[in-house]
């Protein structure tokens, strides 16, 4: 039993490390401009079809792959913004919910004609890590050690750069950054971008783990948001840990009981954090 | 005289021009296009097994029209037209759509979607309203047991698709003792496992883990985790990108387990992709192309044979599809010559009468035999075709390969225990 319950927690938190980098690409942009981007599920799947389309075609490594997902990622975000977000920023929320909403329905339209819903698979193994009783695929190891190495590069560049403390002064105050000098335009436009580039990224890791379709970023848009609300919205390093916490329990939860009681747990959380702690365990009180 | 003889000519003319003219329609008339109507999951989870469906439908399609239609004894010739839309893999599209292929579309007979779950759905609109439908891809049991009159199935049931598994694993090893079962949690999936389990439990095995995922899983570590260490058999799946993920993500866990059979996918060509991780597998499949149904067989049983040979199928799909047939794609093509025998048998396309050819068929195919329970309780019921088992194994250049395992006699090689991982 308790090397059941260890195997399980050990699945779980490595997938938790990829399901954090999806959800701090969209608690990024909710932290920058007060938007839910609802386009966020449609972004993983465009990162999984990068990686896939790069890896069978011109026979990069998927891991390699990930730096130009992660460019692709970064020009699709800021595409989407420019076109459909810029001109509704300031508009009430329900009108960048609807706009991201429709790119959403654009993109998995687009993918389904392009792609179809046939599930594709990156067929790239590097086997399995056997430690004691633990056996593990590989690819969740490198995916979670690459998961640490986005989420360090994400923190140093908001940190230690010019434009990533740009991006800090505008989530924290944008008129007030705006009478210094910042251009706000181009920081939001650069905060919707790396989002993206955040889910591209998640995006081709996972699709080093499972098969996947156009439609498969939904659930990982749905677990991002339970991520976001879990951490703190706003807050790249609380989603991170909400991540590991959401992954953690999909791991333990079926050693207890049936599989099906999971997303009942996990919303269960969601609600209980918003009534407790509206503001994520990491959040600003 | 002169003259009347003159006046007697034209009135002969002017009769024969009358009659040329309000004569019984000629050839052209004679012949009568037949729409079949069936929804295609052209997008959606079902996509693959549903495309291969409808591929062999279409194949059947044309070989019948290019070889000029069905002749009927009265001299009347029909040919078929197909009308058909997306149904997203949803079931709620699929009742709506067959509603619009009966009475906007006129279908004249309907083919099931690919699916139990879609099946269901359709099957009832069709009974509503009076049209023949072929199941192809609908397995499940339950379909058949509604009480409708005008639903025929071309697969074998759900209830017979996995049972042989457990009779593999007796003969390869017969101290087995305990099998884990993991499936889809959708209709088809789980009426298969809820007789399979009743076979194994009848057979003295102890099924040790017995529990359902969602469609959508991507993530079977829960799963797999819960499987103990020395279990026998590992059984289940559902359909082709669940079980396909399932089978990748038991090998990398490095199961050690003496078979795994599962669901749908094994039987494909594409799950040779797998690799390594397809090695060992085995799947029921509703036909193979290595199996051997032929004219003589037929003859030897007392059946009469319809259709083409399955060599014969094979070459015109490859030429057609540039892939290999799946039993998917014979399952389509077989639902429509089922339709051709039964109008061919009935000499007409009227749905009693057609109705009345299928209850009375028992014909042999290069997929196999095919007849229907006529009980008040499971009418079109498949009551005469019947499972091959395949196992991937590798060939001599170490490539994945399909080899027919169960039943014995129809076997190109001995099933085997999974090598240890």
């Amino acid at each position: 039993m308790l090397d059941q319950l260890i195997s399980s927690l050990t699945d779980g938190l490595l997938l938790g490390f990829v399901y954090g980098v999806a959800a701090m690409g969209l608690t990024l942009i909710w932290g920058v401009m007060s938007v839910i981007n609802l386009a966020h599920g449609p972004i993983i799947a465009l990162g999984m079809f990068g990686a896939y389309l790069l890896f069978t075609h011109l026979g990069v490594n998927p891991y390699l792959a990930m730096a130009p997902v992660a460019g692709a990622g970064l020009i699709v975000g800021l595409v989407i913004y420019v076109i459909a977000v810029h001109r509704v920023i300031n508009a009430p929320h329900l009108s960048s919910l609807l706009a991201t909403f429709a790119v959403n329905m654009i993109i998995i339209g687009v993918g389904t004609a392009v792609f179809s819903t046939s599930p594709q698979n990156i067929d790239y193994s590097l086997g399995s890590v056997e430690v004691g009783f633990l056996t593990f695929p590989a690819s969740r190891l490198v995916g979670a050690v690459g998961a640490i190495l986005v989420t360090a590069c994400l923190y140093l560049f908001l940190y230690f750069t010019r434009p990533g403390k740009a991006i800090r002064a505008v989530a924290n105050n944008r008129m007030a950054s705006e009478l210094m000098g910042i251009p706000s335009s181009r920081v939001l436009a650069l905060s919707f971008g790396l989002g993206a580039m955040m889910a591209a990224v998640a995006g081709g890791l996972i699709a080093t783990f499972f098969p996947f379709t156009i439609l498969s970023g939904g659930p990982y848009e749905l677990k991002s948001f339970v991520i976001c609300v879990l951490g703190g919205l706003g807050h790249p390093l609380g989603a991170l840990v909400g991540g590991l916490l959401l992954g953690g329990l999909e791991g333990l939860i079926p050693t207890f009981m049936p599989v099906s009681w999971v997303p009942v747990v996990e919303f269960g959380l969601f609600v209980l954090v918003l009534l407790v702690r509206p503001s994520g365990l990491f959040g600003a009180k | 005289m002169k003259r009347f003889g003159v006046g007697f000519a034209v009135v002969l003319s002017l009769s024969l021009i009358l009659t040329s003219l309000t004569a019984p329609p000629g050839v052209a008339a004679a012949e009568k296009t037949v729409t079949i109507g069936f929804t295609a999951s052209q997008t959606g989870k079902l996509n693959v097994e549903a495309t291969r469906q409808i591929n062999g439908l279409h194949l059947w399609m044309e070989q019948v029209n290019g070889a000029g239609g069905i002749k009927l004894p009265d001299g009347a010739v029909i040919k078929f037209a197909d009308k058909f839309y997306d149904d997203e893999s949803k079931k709620e599209r699929v009742q709506e759509l067959y509603t619009k292929l009966i009475n906007a579309d006129k279908a004249d007979f309907l083919i099931s979607p690919y699916s139990s779950g879609l099946t269901d759905a359709a099957a009832v609109i069709a009974q509503q309203y009076n049209r023949i439908m072929v199941t192809a891809g609908a397995a499940s049991d339950s379909t058949y047991k509604k009480g409708y009159t005008l639903v025929y199935q071309s697969y074998t049931p759900a209830s017979r698709y996995l049972t042989g598994a457990v009779d593999i694993l007796v003969k390869l090893t017969p101290k087995s003792k305990k099998i884990a079962i993991i499936h889809e949690n959708d209709k088809f999936a789980t009426d298969v496992v809820k007789d399979l389990r009743k076979y194994a439990e009848q057979k003295g095995f102890k099924v040790v883990l017995f529990e359902g995922y969602d469609s959508a899983t991507a993530d079977f570590s829960p799963f797999i985790n819960k499987i103990p260490a020395d279990v026998d058999a590992i059984m289940g799946g559902g359909h082709f990108a669940d079980t396909t993920t399932l089978a990748r993500q038991i090998y990398e866990k490095k199961i050690n387990t003496r078979i795994i059979a599962l669901l749908v996918a094994p039987p494909e060509p594409k799950f040779a992709e797998l690799g390594e991780a397809c090695i060992s597998v085995i799947g029921s499949s509703q036909w193979e192309p290595l199996a051997r149904f032929t004219k003589e067989s037929a003859q030897k049983e007392g059946i009469a044979w319809f259709g083409p040979t399955g060599e014969e199928f094979i070459k015109a799909y490859k030429a057609r599809f540039t892939e290999d047939p799946s039993y998917h794609s014979a399952g389509g093509y077989v639902a429509g010559m089922i339709l051709q025998d039964a109008i061919q048998k009935a000499g007409s396309a009227d749905t009693a009468k057609v109705k009345a050819a299928l209850d009375a068929m028992d014909s042999m195919t290069f997929y196999g035999r095919l007849k229907f329970a006529t009980g008040p309780k499971d009418h079109g019921l498949q009551v005469g075709h019947e499972m091959v088992y395949i196992q991937w194994n590798k060939d001599q250049q170490g490539k994945p390969v399909k080899q027919v395992v169960w039943p014995a006699a129809g076997a190109t090689a001995p099933p085997f225990v999974c090598p240890a991982r």
